[in-house]
């Protein structure tokens, strides 16, 4: 792993299942991510992916890459446009540094509106 | 006199969430649902010596769907002072977490937060709001921090949704009733007479239904009826409609019959045989129709 790697691609279909799935699973039970009239009457089009699921998206797409060994010692992210039903999430990653084991890698995952997440993951590799 | 950013800007400091256990140690059965609904395969997770998914650290403190611990305290306070500048919906825009360790199946977490900072009113895209930034503190059992996140969510007011522009359904417009259409966007109500017998007909049809001519032309009408027949329609409602909708045949002097609408009354003013008179109805851009209301009174 060094400096300039490129991650294999992720996509991810944001499916009206999956934002439920896993809001549930992550314990959210806003209405924004199941109830698609109170979501409308919140501001939003649809409900959309709670904040969680990103992160355990982002997880899963560096831990797959760098393999069961690797300890995820950060997770920052930040959110752009949502993740609505029928979007497709488009995971990219590089690496963007290596220290003593500890391995840096950019992240931004996409969907046909713009940027769902840019953030930085940092895994300690064996 | 306190302002509301100096009440807002007093939270600055404190503690949002006093310390609160997780409602269950770390466990394979809700590690499962994670690694099932997010998809992830990684073997670590449901393995011989199972650890918890470190993107799952905050969902093991969520307070769920019907939380128990119903106490006022200064996040419900903080809530309820944003509520008040009309600030009621949230989303969340980041989020740092930073992990001291690996959690395991057994691990019984807790979760502190700690506001930071409440920003002043910004204009974004979902409306105007204010960004709220926390530190939560995780911490297993033996107080020793297992991890740590910077928390930031947009309290806003949601904008004004812009008001759909509802249509009237489109008239079904073909080559033998273009001109009907055309007129009333000219605001002029005519109707269709076969060119050999002079029969008046309405709806507009090629063929005249008395001598079978293919030749017409139409005349004006003069905009005056009577009430036919009506109904009054309730249910079921089309957004571009206003409810109780008065449907009703009216009978032109000319003699022809068409179906539109009553303005101008309610259902309980109506009586079959009342004289009418046309109106237009400029529905939008593409369309006008002729509607009918009572003739009022005259004057002196």
């Amino acid at each position: 792993m060094k400096v300039g790697d490129v991650l294999p691609e992720l996509a991810i279909p944001v499916t009206r299942t999956l934002i439920v799935a896993t809001a549930l699973a992550s314990r959210d039970f806003q209405d924004v991510h199941h109830d698609p009239a109170l979501a409308a009457e919140r501001g939003s089009p649809d409900i959309f992916m709670n904040i969680l699921t990103t992160n355990g998206l982002v997880d899963r797409f560096v831990t797959a890459w760098a393999g069961p060994a690797a300890v995820v010692k950060k997770i920052k992210i930040k959110l752009g446009v949502p993740n609505y039903p029928g979007d497709t999430m488009t995971l990219r990653g590089s690496v963007t540094a290596v220290n003593s084991g500890q391995v840096s890698v950019e992240v931004v995952g996409a969907n046909e509106r713009g940027a769902h997440v840019t953030g930085l993951v940092i895994v300690q590799v064996p | 006199m306190t302002t509301y950013d100096d009440r807002l800007a007093a939270f600055s400091g404190r503690v949002l969430v006093e310390r609160r256990p997780a409602p269950d140690p770390v466990n394979v059965p809700m590690i499962r649902q994670w690694v099932e609904a997010m998809g992830d395969a990684n073997p670590r997770y449901l393995g011989e010596q199972p650890v918890a998914p470190a993107s799952m650290m905050q969902a093991w403190t969520m307070r769920g769907y019907a939380p128990t611990d119903a106490s006022a305290g200064a996040f419900e306070e903080l809530v309820a002072l944003l509520e008040e500048g009309g600030y009621t919906s949230v989303v969340a825009t980041d989020s740092e977490l930073d992990f001291h360790r690996e959690v395991v199946p057994g691990d019984h977490l807790s979760v502190e937060e700690v506001v930071e900072s409440i920003s002043a009113e910004k204009r974004t895209g979902l409306g105007a709001g204010r960004f709220v930034s926390t530190l939560k503190t995780y911490r297993d059992s033996a107080d020793e921090v297992v991890a740590t996140q910077r928390w930031r969510t947009l309290r806003f007011r949601p904008a004004e949704p812009a008001p759909e522009a509802v249509l009237r359904p489109r008239p079904a417009i073909n080559l033998d009733n273009e001109f009907w259409f055309t007129a009333a966007r000219e605001e002029r109500l005519v109707v269709q007479r076969c060119a050999d017998c002079k029969a008046l007909r309405h709806p507009p049809g090629p063929c005249c239904p008395d001598c079978t001519s293919f030749a017409w032309d139409t005349v004006e009408a003069s905009g005056r009826g009577t009430l036919y027949s009506y109904v009054v329609a309730h249910h079921p409602r089309h957004p571009a409609f206003d409810y109780p909708l008065l449907i009703a045949v009216v009978e032109l002097d000319e003699g022809t019959r068409l179906i539109t609408n009553l303005t101008g009354a309610t259902a309980d003013e109506l009586t079959v045989g009342m004289a009418l008179e046309v109106e237009w109805l400029r529905a939008d851009a593409d369309l006008t129709l002729p509607v009918f209301r009572p003739v009022r009174p005259r004057e002196h």
